[in-house]
């Protein structure tokens, strides 16, 4: 009964994925239209979620913000992936070599740093919005890829039909591809869960110190800055945005764990 | 043994209950923004002279709470050589909170101070007109006008002009020694500071014997320190949404009043598409006030046309020189060749009168064709790239001090508007003595400004005050940036 955690997991994400697809055919009101005359309505028949400060419908901006959230958290795993995982294989070739020293070096300086405090330096330089929060949260996913590769890796590098593929002449490279690769891609589906659900987060809170998308693109961190002041007079402007973050993270957080479960071979065995 | 018990039971709950009775002689103010130092005479912030002003400074006059300008440390003055001379005599029995006692010297040492080459002042303007300070005799002093200037003794009541004793005031920054009725105590920095009661002032002593300013720049946390009773006021506070819900509270007075705050969608003149009076005019017709005080401010604040104080007697009401008219906007936009559309960018300070404003703004602009597009900035970064750099096309700022049109003849200030019309007319204004025409010159100015379309003119900013319903005397308007505490006190 370990893929219990999949099933919630799952439904919770195709939810958000669905609202954040169907926002691009299909909202029910447009979110950068203010109507300041029908501002802070709580949730009724026309507007579901109520309206926020400016008049904005509020189930609107969370489809949006979904949007947003989910498309920065992706193309930042898929950096962190797409330059961590072949860093990691190519530490792990050359071990204790130059290369795997300089890697694994530079790996630490980054990791020295809280994630998020990497962020804030990132955008405070190159300046705030989408894109540059997307390299800030997809740098430091980097090192967690690049290790999580290099130690899975190195382990597969003493296995016999490792020695097999070396004894048959194959270079370091088309080991690395064609037989490390496939048999850490598990975990790499697993991390990259873990680090999707962070990446939401990290979003949401660039975007709360005003570092993340601009207005007026909606964004659920953003959504949440803005009914700080408002929570006494109109509480459910942050209740929903809050909401929304902890079922996607919460969602993704369950889906890797029941993934994990599902997809490690020792754990299968023991079923 | 029960008896017994009562006994001291009895007496601590009198007790309580008599210190309860008395009136509190100490207050706690809360104030948006900390500042950087506490010389007036040595930097712009605004929060300076809302701690120092009037408690710890005083200069020869003063602004009252209506904006009036009164005698403080000259106790009368007369003027003679047709308006280029004036000659002071100064109360007596006036002494710094150091012991030093003050004279005439003092006056001339902190005006040429102000005055010199290598002076800090962030209003040298103020004094550009004084030819020199001459100390008559200990008790009176005299000041000689390059021209006859009409403005003399509002300019010396600025926080800027001040007078400081020679041997301190070099320490001023965190060492503050004035002549006013409280005395610097303390400064935890990020935290507070503290003054207490001056006991020998040479005026009206003040009521309170101690006060504190505590620094919250947060407008939750405000929220949250007033209504735990941790600030007894919050002359400027900074989240609208939440007076209507202090006013309904019986504990709490909230008191709507003026401020100098001309709020303004400044605009970069010397760069394209602003630089084009015909895309100006759009910008100003595409704006619609209303729903920007009310979605940004909740419905505090009061329309303006031209960069001046409606509560000002010489204000011209200019609201319907840039009516909103998207049509009009739409038009003038196709003749200036931006039919296709115009990208600008908007820079926000963090006040939420410029992030909220910016975003409707953001949307009344895209109506008509414009696509601003929006970047927050910290203060440190505004000034850096806006006010110093210069790098924007709009920005959302409120212009505080009081009877400030003057920036518009300086082509150098960051929007830079240049116009020899007005610069010849603001030179001549600064050399005018006659109220009369000094009043129509200021007219003059404002509808300048505004048939130029220099900037899209929103609204002048409210003083929205909130207090314990027990104090009396706080300033109800901020003709400048004061907290004068003189003539605070609690109500029994």
């Amino acid at each position: 009964m370990r893929l219990k955690s999949i099933v919630p997991g799952a439904l919770l994400i195709t939810i958000v994925l669905v609202a954040a697809l169907l926002s691009y055919v299909w909202t029910p009101f447009d979110v950068a239209t203010l109507d300041i005359r029908n501002k802070l309505q709580t949730p009724n028949q026309v507007n579901w979620l109520g309206t926020d400060h400016l008049g904005r419908d509020i189930l609107s901006m969370l489809m949006v913000g979904a949007r947003t959230s989910i498309a920065v958290a992706l193309v930042a795993v898929g950096i962190g992936m797409g330059v961590g995982v072949p860093l990691g294989l190519i530490a792990a070739a050359k071990q204790s070599g130059w290369a795997d020293e300089l890697i694994m070096r530079g790996n630490d300086l980054v990791f020295a740093f809280p994630a998020l405090l990497i962020a804030i330096m990132i955008t405070a330089v190159f300046g705030a919005g989408a894109v540059n929060a997307i390299i800030a949260i997809g740098i430091f996913n980097i090192p967690v890829f690049a290790r999580l590769t290099r130690g899975a890796a190195l382990s597969l590098w003493t296995r016999e039909f490792v020695l097999a593929a070396r004894v048959a002449g194959k270079s370091g490279f088309r080991i690395s591809v064609e037989h490390l690769l496939p048999n850490i891609t598990n975990l790499l589906i697993v991390q990259g869960t873990i680090q999707f659900s962070l990446g939401i987060l990290a979003e949401a809170g660039l975007s709360y110190v005003g570092l993340g998308a601009q207005p007026p693109i909606p964004s659920w961190g953003r959504m949440l800055a803005d009914s700080q002041t408002l929570i006494t007079l109109a509480p459910h402007l942050a209740l929903f945005p809050g909401l929304a973050i902890v079922c996607t993270v919460l969602g993704l957080n369950l889906l890797g764990d029941g993934l994990r479960d599902w997809l490690d071979p020792r754990l299968r065995r023991e079923r | 043994m029960k008896q017994h018990l009562w006994v001291p039971v009895l007496l601590l709950t009198a007790g309580l209950a008599g210190n309860a009775l008395a009136a509190k002689t100490d207050l706690t103010i809360g104030m948006q923004l900390e500042p950087p130092n506490l010389d007036p005479t040595g930097g712009a912030a605004a929060a300076i002279d809302e701690v120092v002003y009037a408690n710890i400074f005083e200069g020869l006059t003063r602004f009252g709470p209506d904006g009036s300008v009164r005698p403080a440390l000259a106790a009368s003055w007369s003027i003679e050589n047709d308006g280029t001379r004036y000659v002071f005599s100064l109360q007596s029995g006036v002494t710094f909170h150091d012991g030093a006692a003050f004279s005439s010297e003092d006056v001339k040492f902190s005006i040429d101070r102000a005055m010199a080459e290598d002076s800090t002042n962030a209003q040298k303007g103020l004094f550009a007109n004084i030819d020199s300070v001459e100390v008559i005799d200990d008790n009176t002093v005299a000041i000689n006008l390059k021209q006859a200037d009409g403005s003399l003794l509002f300019n010396l009541a600025w926080g800027d002009a001040i007078v400081l004793d020679s041997a301190t005031a070099a320490n001023t920054a965190t060492q503050p020694v004035g002549t006013g009725p409280f005395v610097f105590d303390k400064w935890v920095q990020g935290d507070r500071i503290e003054i207490v009661k001056n006991d020998s002032y040479w005026g009206t002593p003040a009521k309170l014997d101690k006060a504190t300013f505590k620094f919250i720049s947060e407008p939750t946390a405000a929220y949250a320190a007033i209504l735990a009773g941790d600030l007894d006021a919050f002359p400027n506070y900074p989240a609208p949404e939440n007076l209507a819900q202090l006013d309904a509270d019986p504990r709490y007075s909230v008191v709507l009043g003026s401020t100098e705050g001309e709020t303004i969608l400044s605009t970069n003149n010397a760069k394209a598409p602003f630089d084009d009076v015909r895309v100006r005019k759009a910008l100003a017709h595409a704006i619609n006030r209303g729903e920007i005080i009310d979605g940004a401010m909740f419905g505090y604040g009061t329309p303006i046309g031209t960069h001046f104080a409606p509560h000002n007697p010489a204000y011209v009401d200019l609201v319907s020189n840039s009516a909103y008219d998207p049509d009009m906007a739409k038009a003038l936009l196709k003749e200036a060749g931006h039919e296709a559309g115009l990208t600008v960018s908007l820079k926000l300070p963090p006040p939420a009168y410029a992030r909220r404003g910016g975003e409707i703004i953001a949307a009344q602009l895209r109506d008509v064709g414009i696509t601003a597009e929006i970047e927050n900035l910290e203060w440190a970064q505004w000034l850096e790239q806006v006010f110093k750099g210069k790098d924007f096309n709009l920005t959302i700022v409120s212009h505080t001090e009081p009877m400030d049109i003057g920036i518009y003849a300086n082509p150098d200030y960051y929007f830079q508007y240049d116009n020899a019309e007005i610069q010849t007319l603001m030179e001549a204004f600064g050399v005018e003595t006659d109220p009369d025409k000094r009043t129509e010159m200021l007219q003059q100015a404002q509808r300048m400004i505004s048939d130029d379309y220099v900037n899209g003119y929103l609204f002048q900013l409210a003083k929205t005050g909130v207090a314990n319903s027990k104090i009396q005397g706080l300033w109800e308007n901020s003709p400048t940036q004061a907290n004068d505490l003189t003539a605070v006190y609690w109500e029994d």
